[in-house]
């Protein structure tokens, strides 16, 4: 390794202001410091300091995603078989290495499409502003395609992608100021700029479908459910399309990443492990949505609110919104009590869109966002209280 | 007996090199250098010339803005240099030491005679004010206010910081006057903070004239900040004084013999070290008289007066600070860190977090050699709750400190900036994931408060 530090210290002075390649220099110094922690010492204050930083803890975001994406590029591949035999049975754990390459033909571009632009424009923007370029999009940039269905076009996971880095993030100061989650500007973005991609019965199946074939999901059904023309019969006929085993090991139809709740609680497993997630708005979140769904049984006035609660956590993106989105610390509630509340809002709102609007089948994107708007808001009471006490002391003093 | 409050949050950073109960002599310093730098906050007017003479006690500056408050030579002899830096701003005196100290006598307040005003007028004229700071603000306390209780911890928990059980063992009638005296200094009580986790020296147990408050858990729990937090909390505009255990043991000292005699022990400490020991020296030092010969590696490494977490970075040829009781001296991190060997993908067995990303937590017993590296680049916040892990207080920390960032006064006041001093947000610095600068942030919000409202 003295080798590579003598190289990277020989080109160092090319980077540096007033060398040849000034320009490029923080594109050296996100390289030069990816490879080795650089020699800054401390000067005043703690002289000495953990041993966390940025990197690491985004790494291991990255690393509890894995499970996710692997599971997400199989799936795909299964889908895209379904939909191409027209046959909703076809056995899910046969032709498994046909399946897992599909899926990793249609998904690696897309992650390495969001990467691209991601960095790309990071990287242009720090230059133009002079500031190092920050690890935050290690993370965004695995999300993004974990979000999308399989078959937006790899032109739109570019647009949404830099559209979320340059308006989600870089307008606001970068990693750490911004006030809503990356990864569901870039979702969000698409799902309104271009609804015909982001939803409906025709972009979860890989490749073309066979005729009179069906590729809703289970919100797309049970959206149906309300509608004039249903697609299954009532609670029992989507209870029997996707059983709660199915759904819990992700062997429905979805976006890329979000099927398997079981892929998303192995990555909870290390997020919690790790001290990274937060565990509080986890449980919170699925509480919240689970209260809710428990609230929708008990009036049950229509078929969709009819479905068992439970359901709501395992299908849909809420195990993933739960664990992967609602707990970036930038746009969550940054304190204890406030991520109770932030989590359990965020589920009860999640729901709450999936069973009565009509126009978003899924509301977990939407209740995420809307929480990050609020967050500050939660905050700011819990803050408040804490003043109070204060207040309260020197009266009594 | 005293009750004890358990402190939850914390964090004892556990390092090599902690000192061993020997005490030896110090060499006699050369040279002793007081530095208006100590006392933050402090413009200082000379009272002495390059070339005068001076007695151990001989007032050197007095506080421009306070001029009641003087700060006297630790040492006889003569001035030497008065070093200034920019804008002609005083850095330090220095002061030739003779071979043997002469003290200056003045007349001494007996406090169980003595009016209150005789007791406060005895110790300013004795140079030995300044060991008596205040809070808010942590700076030395201001004579004209009245505290509504002095504050004093019997154990300090910072990181390899000295055992005040074994430093005052023996002084009880010292400690004991140095209390009769501060109770003359207040309306209220003068608290000693207990150590809850050990069984302390006798120093402590019997002292008298106190209200004892046991607090166990780990740093900061032996810090003044925490302890007047959870037994009696500041309010804006109410004034807590403070004052460290041994240097109350210095105050006691001169109302029994009337000598200004600064003399204490001192811990060197760190994995840099090769036999951490006690020394008996004076505060204001040459460190070489303390540190010479006794590191392993003298090149590279970091020389600090005072603990890990908030003392000041020296070398060989400064001086030890005017309240330090300690010197660590830790390796230098001036190294870059491959990624895979030593770096942020690395296993890390070797590096000491909080968090549970390293596998510090796995290891309870261990000591860790730490050096100075940043161990990462400077980022916005990004982690949320970590500092709230290591600060017992009933104060939001991230908050606090972003209103000190924004020099947002109305907000600092009301998250509660009157309770804390820098050094409660040591640990807060210590395991951001973003690498700020935190105790400098909060100084400046404080420096900016007391400038704007007081």
């Amino acid at each position: 390794m003295k080798f590579l530090e003598k190289q990277l210290k020989k080109l160092e002075p090319t980077f540096a202001k007033g060398g040849k390649l000034e320009k490029l220099h923080y594109v050296y110094d996100a390289l030069a410091t990816f490879a080795f922690t650089p020699a800054t010492t401390t000067t005043r204050g703690a002289h000495i300091r953990d041993g966390v930083d940025l990197k690491r803890t985004m790494f291991i975001v990255v690393l509890a995603l894995i499970p996710a994406l692997i599971f997400g590029m199989y799936n795909t591949g299964h889908w895209h078989f379904v939909a191409e035999s027209g046959n909703w049975n076809l056995p899910y754990w046969e032709q498994m290495l046909d399946k897992f390459l599909y899926g990793a033909i249609k998904v690696l571009p897309m992650i390495v499409v969001s990467y691209g632009v991601g960095l790309g424009v990071e990287f242009i923007f720090c230059n133009i502003k002079g500031h190092p370029i920050h690890e935050g999009f290690l993370v965004s940039g695995m999300l993004i395609p974990l979000v999308m269905p399989v078959e937006v076009p790899l032109w739109m996971v570019g647009v949404a992608t830099g559209f979320a880095v340059l308006i989600g993030k870089e307008v606001f100061g970068g990693t750490g100021m911004n006030i809503v989650n990356i990864a569901l500007t870039a979702r969000a973005f698409l799902f309104f700029a271009y609804p015909t991609k982001m939803s409906g019965d025709t972009v979860w199946m890989g490749g073309k479908e066979a005729d009179g074939f069906s590729g809703a999901t289970f919100l797309g059904d049970a959206q149906s459910l309300i509608s004039d023309s249903p697609t299954v019969e009532g609670v029992s006929g989507i209870m029997d399309k996707y059983s709660f085993m199915d759904s819990f090991l992700g062997m429905i139809p979805g976006s890329i990443g979000e099927t398997s709740a079981l892929a998303c609680l192995i990555g909870a497993v290390l997020l919690i492990a790790t001290g990274v997630g937060s565990l509080r708005i986890m449980l919170s979140f699925a509480i919240g949505g689970l209260a809710t769904g428990y609230l929708f049984n008990a009036i049950g006035v229509n078929a969709y609110m009819d479905i068992p609660a439970y359901m709501h956590l395992v299908v849909g993106g809420f195990a993933f919104g739960a664990i992967f989105m609602a707990t970036d610390p930038v746009t969550a509630a940054q304190t204890a009590s406030g991520k109770i509340w932030y989590g359990f809002f965020g589920g009860m709102l999640a729901v709450l869109i999936r069973v009565l609007n009509p126009a978003y089948p899924e509301g977990v994107m939407l209740a995420i966002l809307f929480m990050n708007i609020m967050a500050p808001l939660i905050d700011h009471y819990v803050v408040q209280a804490n003043i109070n006490r204060r207040l309260k002391r020197l009266k009594v003093a | 007996m005293s009750k004890t409050i358990s402190l939850k949050r914390g964090l004892d950073i556990r390092l090599v090199g902690e000192a061993e109960k020997i005490t030896l002599d110090a060499p006699r310093s050369k040279f002793y250098a007081v530095r208006p730098t100590d006392f933050h906050g402090l413009t200082p007017k000379m009272l002495v010339k390059v070339g005068d003479t001076v007695k151990a006690g001989s007032s050197i500056f007095q506080d421009k803005y306070n001029e009641s408050v003087e700060y006297a030579s630790p040492v006889s002899g003569k001035i030497h240099d008065i070093v200034r830096g920019d804008k002609r701003r005083i850095l330090s005196v220095v002061i030739e030491a003779a071979a043997s100290d002469e003290y200056e006598m003045k007349n001494v307040a007996h406090p169980s005679s003595a009016s209150a005003e005789e007791v406060k007028q005895c110790l300013l004229a004795s140079g030995l004010w300044p060991l008596i700071k205040q809070r808010p603000f942590d700076i030395v306390a201001d004579p004209v206010q009245t505290p509504k209780a002095i504050y004093v911890s019997s154990f300090d928990s910072a990181p390899l910081a000295p055992d005040y059980d074994y430093v005052l063992h023996g002084m009880q009638a010292e400690f004991q006057m140095g209390i009769d005296v501060l109770k003359k200094l207040t309306a209220g009580a003068v608290h000693l903070g207990m150590n809850g986790k050990s069984k302390q020296d006798e120093v402590f147990v019997n002292a008298q004239n106190v209200t004892k408050t046991a607090f166990s858990g780990k740093h900061p729990a032996g810090n003044v900040g925490v302890q007047i937090h959870h037994t009696n909390p500041i309010n804006k505009g109410e004034y807590v004084w403070v004052v460290n255990a041994q240097d109350l043991a210095i105050i006691g000292r001169y109302f029994l013999t009337g000598k200004y005699d600064l003399t204490k022990l001192v811990a060197l400490t760190g994995s840099e070290v090769k036999a951490p020991k006690y020394y008996r020296s004076l505060p204001c030092a040459q460190m070489s008289t303390l540190v010479e010969g006794n590191t392993k590696n003298e090149a590279d490494e970091r020389i600090i007066s005072g603990n890990a977490l908030c003392g000041s970075q020296e070398s060989i040829d400064t001086y030890l600070g005017f309240y330090d009781n300690q010197i660590t001296v830790l390796p230098e991190g001036n190294q870059m860190k491959f990624l895979l060997t030593d770096g942020w993908l690395s296993p890390g067995l070797n590096k000491f977090s909080n968090s549970r990303l390293y596998p510090t937590f796995l290891f309870p017993g261990k000591k860790y050699r730490l050096d100075t590296n940043l161990n990462g680049e400077d980022r916005g916040f990004v982690v949320t709750g970590e500092l709230e892990k290591v600060f017992p207080f009933d104060i939001y920390p991230m908050h606090l400190v972003k209103a000190a960032m924004t020099e947002d006064i109305d907000s600092m006041e009301s998250l509660g900036i009157y309770e804390v001093a820098p050094e409660d947000f040591a640990l807060c610095e210590f395991v951001c994931t973003s690498k700020i600068n935190i105790q400098d942030e909060i100084r400046a919000g404080l420096d900016l408060i007391k400038r704007e409202c007081f």
